[in-house]
């Protein structure tokens, strides 16, 4: 057995720019995140925090500004071509929108061997056994394989994504808002596939929400994100329970809690307080 | 029919290909012009290659004792000038003239998939040399590069229909790169980019199966106006192919005779339209049987016919006499006969928050688009009542409904920034409505104006009323939103997931702000929501909605503590916000019934832990059950004394 504080995944310092036009536009500024082995971290944060740039920026989709990426002690940060590829094998992500997770033209079983074939590993496994593996991990019958993601639920190619990031065996996944888009009987379900899938593979995963509650409840340590930079971060229970920052007890404030009892004790009485001002919003 | 094979019918395949049939058979079905098209092409071509055996006379050869007649016994389509058979000669024709335009097919699909797949997911400076490149050949007249090309290669069809596919191509690739920006974005593009295939195979496999359909849209259309341009070189006798005739060459030739006769020109113009047709019918078959946007939910609702079942009586009382909106029993039903809602019923008293919540495809939103008069064509209200501060709506049809909208019922859907019109300042929108419901002067209604967006508790509204839609935040849209729901003074708001696409902290700001004026005004809010922290935030009433019924209904703190239908009670233990850490969420296994494959009895018995043989039993009325909940549970006082329900 590992180390479980080991790190599977270290981002120091990450600083991300895009240029927009003649002007400069700071997306991450000086982020830091770690993930220990077997373990989900959260990131949360509203729209524009740059979560979803985190996430991109690990797994190579937007190029870094500075700072430096360690996977399994190798640096990766400014990796590409053929040794970018090759992380296949070890980092694997999950999207939001079920829609679009799957190629629509492409059979189920077509779309989970594609990590496979890209990591030349067709012949050192039997691939169908495989398959149906990572299948029936994710709760779904191996005969969805011959059939298309028009057939199936958004919860189901939820699964599909699923099993699709697990399918090379890595050691963490990146869910970049894996299961807002679910209803909530069906996000209960994704969810507990999760924590399941961790508890029997020893997976890391970077969990990426706008939902305290989700992350409250599947992370072990939480990162709150705010127009690119951190605000606080450390386990969730510390986070979630005597938040240090006050953007992060705003955040925590705002999401509602299903008891209307505990939920009323929460909100701000009603025309005490003087309306606030949302000018700082307009753009 | 038992619980669990109705369960299973309804989840394993719900779209399950009928019976497997051969497949001409189904592409007969589905696309009769298509394949008669095809058909056509592919004669065309078999007839071309056995030319020189089924034809009559050789291609050549000359009778100059019959020229220029018209159809006879021995020439089926007459002859031509130099008295050669026009059949004969058309067959000799048809193979080359269809190689041509292939040939500039070829060179058109070449150029210009690759480049504008590469262009649209390289993108940066590689797509700027593409376009760039693309759009200055589009610039250059295409007959002129064509005569220099045929003067230079003595006349060579191949050359000209080479030049032809290359000058048509960057049509092609602006129309590729489009397809491919959009497609690039989707999220199984990425994902297959982190699992490290590499992006020629990305472009190979996942881009140019997406971009299939234009492309066989474009190489159609294409491959018509080949033959077109090939026949109009000929015709102006550019093209020179030896002694081989081509269907253009023959017009060519007909032309030159047209003051004596014109039937030269009809058989070989009428092959020409009839291959352009044929090829233009064939790519829009393709096209469509390669689409995969077909959505599976409609094709559902058409092939499976509802059973119709009369909602039972429900059987309860509660006092809504005085309640500002009733709503009773209400069905609504697709066009074709398949039932969305089945029985909505619920009230809302003046000054109340009710909120509607439930699982997508409930039927949460059909309900209030219903209630409203406002269903989206397609759909129509088929029975029940909707009763606004005393007048029956639905009876009273569109004119009760046009007094209400606005003025007594006012509407707030979820996409906040798509509900306004981009170009119209936030006055304009405000003005508009304002001066639907009463005449005012210009200082009144400015006056207005300000008022109305004082009251959603904007700042400087000044400032505010000058911007565009483009130029608010998300959360400042749906304010202006509600104050332009607000501006016929209704007494009931309904809004529809108001806040489900803005962030956590922008949605507790809109829903403070409702609650206030729900409170300053007595206004009554009919919410409708999938989150539970939302009902628990706002409603003095919930009602709980499953598969097209309401199924439970009450005081919003009996439904939270005690909840009385078991759907109700698993949907609140899945709420990640009220489970402890680290504890396993409760789920719910299988999925909500699609509309038409719901069962007769109770709609939740298949996935219900507490499901008996009785719960299968025809329809379920309302009813009222201690504390004072109405469920449509049979089991609701057993499963209420067993304390299984509540929380």
């Amino acid at each position: 057995m590992k180390d479980t504080s080991y790190p599977v995944l270290v981002a120091e310092n990450i600083t991300v720019r895009y240029r927009k036009g003649r002007q400069h536009f700071t997306a991450l500024d000086n982020v830091n995140v770690r993930i220990p082995h077997a373990a989900t971290v959260g990131l949360v944060g509203e729209s524009g925090s740059g979560k979803s740039t985190l996430a991109k920026a690990i797994l190579g989709l937007v190029p870094i500004t500075t700072g430096r990426i360690e996977l399994l002690g190798q640096d990766i940060t400014h990796l590409n071509g053929r040794r970018r590829r090759g992380l296949g094998r070890s980092i694997q992500a999950v999207f939001q929108d079920p829609n679009t997770s799957l190629n629509p033209s492409f059979t189920v079983g077509r779309s989970l061997i594609e990590p496979l074939k890209a990591q030349n590993m067709l012949g050192d496994i039997d691939v169908d056994a495989r398959v149906a593996e990572v299948l029936t991990a994710v709760g779904m019958e191996p005969d969805a394989a011959s059939r298309q993601p028009r057939q199936f639920s958004g919860g189901q190619r939820q699964r599909i994504s699923i099993a699709r990031a697990l399918i090379t065996n890595p050691q963490v996944v990146v869910c970049d808002e894996a299961v807002s888009a679910l209803d909530l009987s069906v996000q209960a379900q994704v969810l507990n596939l999760l924590t399941d899938l961790q508890r029997e593979r020893g997976l890391s995963y970077l969990f990426i929400s706008h939902d305290m509650s989700v992350v409250k409840h599947i992370c072990h340590e939480v990162t709150v994100l705010y127009r690119g930079t951190i605000k606080e971060s450390g386990p969730t229970q510390q986070i979630t329970t005597q938040p240090a920052d006050p953007y992060t007890k705003a955040l925590l404030l705002a999401a509602p809690i299903a008891d209307p009892v505990v939920q009323r004790q929460r909100q701000r009485p009603t025309s005490a307080v003087p309306a606030p001002s949302r000018t700082s919003l307009i753009s | 029919m038992t619980v669990t094979s109705s369960q299973r019918s309804s989840a394993a395949l719900p779209n399950a290909v009928p019976r497997r049939q051969g497949w001409l058979g189904q592409a007969w079905k589905r696309q009769p012009l298509g394949v008669i098209a095809s058909i056509f092409i592919l004669l065309i071509f078999v007839l071309g290659v056995l030319a020189p055996v089924i034809a009559p006379f050789k291609a050549g050869q000359q009778d100059l004792l019959v020229t220029l007649n018209g159809p006879s016994s021995a020439h089926w389509l007459g002859t031509d000038a130099l008295g050669r058979d026009i059949l004969s000669r058309l067959l000799y024709a048809a193979v080359p003239s269809l190689t041509y335009a292939l040939i500039a097919l070829a060179v058109f699909l070449l150029i210009g998939v690759p480049l504008g797949i590469v262009a649209g997911y390289r993108g940066g400076r590689i797509d700027s040399v593409i376009s760039r490149v693309a759009e200055i050949a589009m610039s250059i007249p295409a007959v002129i590069i064509l005569l220099v090309v045929l003067a230079v290669f003595s006349s060579s069809p191949i050359a000209a229909m080479i030049t032809l596919g290359v000058l048509g191509s960057p049509g092609l690739i602006r129309v590729v790169r489009g397809v491919t920006l959009v497609v690039r974005e989707e999220a199984y593009v990425t994902a297959a980019t982190v699992a490290g295939v590499k992006p020629v195979n990305i472009m190979a496999t996942h881009l140019v199966r997406r971009a299939l359909g234009p492309i066989l849209v474009q190489a159609s259309v294409f491959v018509g106006s080949a033959l077109v341009i090939q026949a109009a070189l000929a015709f102006l006798g550019l093209l020179s192919d030896g002694d081989r005739p081509t269907w253009g060459g023959m017009i060519g030739e007909a032309s030159q005779v047209i003051s004596l006769t014109s039937w030269p020109l009809v058989p070989a113009g009428l092959i020409i339209i009839l291959t352009v047709m044929a090829f233009g019918l064939v790519g829009d078959a393709i096209r469509d049987a390669t689409s995969d946007e077909a959505s599976p939910a409609g094709r559902r609702w058409r092939r499976r016919r509802a059973k119709t079942v009369t909602p039972a009586a429900n059987q309860f009382d509660l006092d809504t006499k005085n309640h500002l909106l009733q709503v009773r029993n209400l069905r609504v039903s697709v066009d074709d006969g398949v039932t969305l809602v089945d029985d909505a019923t619920f009230s809302v008293a003046q000054g109340e928050i009710v909120a509607v919540v439930g699982e997508s495809g409930c039927g949460k939103s059909v309900t209030a688009l219903g209630t409203l008069g406002l269903l989206p064509p397609g759909l129509h209200v088929d029975g029940g009542s909707v009763i606004f501060d005393g007048v029956d709506l639905l009876s009273r049809g569109a004119e009760a409904y046009a007094a209400v909208r606005g003025g007594g019922i006012g509407y707030v859907a979820q996409d906040a920034l798509g509900s306004l019109d981009p170009t119209h300042t936030v006055e304009g929108h405000l003005r508009e409505v304002i001066l639907r419901h009463e005449k005012l002067s210009p200082a009144k209604l400015k006056q207005r104006t300000h008022e109305l967006l004082q009251q959603v508790q904007i700042a400087d509204p000044a400032r505010v009323l000058k911007l565009y839609p483009h130029e608010i935040s998300g959360g400042m849209a749906q304010r202006i939103n509600i104050a332009l729901a607000l501006a016929g003074r209704p007494r009931l708001i309904i809004a529809d997931e108001p806040t489900t696409a803005l962030d956590v902290t922008v949605q507790s700001e809109i829903l403070h702000l409702l609650r206030e004026l729900q409170q300053s005004t007595k206004l009554s809010v009919l919410i409708i929501t999938h989150n539970w922290g939302v009902v628990a935030d706002m409603a003095d009433r919930a009602v709980v909605m499953y598969a097209g019924e309401v199924v439970e209904m009450g005081d919003v703190y009996t439904v939270f503590q005690a909840p009385r239908f078991p759907y109700t009670a698993a949907l609140l233990a899945a709420d990640p916000s009220v489970s402890p850490l680290g504890k396993r969420l409760e789920t719910i296994p299988g999925r909500v019934p699609a509309p038409g494959s719901r069962p007769t009895g109770c709609r939740f018995a298949g996935r219900c832990p507490f499901a008996t043989e009785a719960c299968l039993d025809g329809p379920l009325p309302l009813r009222v059950v201690p504390p004072g909940s109405v469920t449509r549970c049979i089991r609701a006082e057993e499963l209420a004394s067993e304390g299984v329900l509540d929380r």
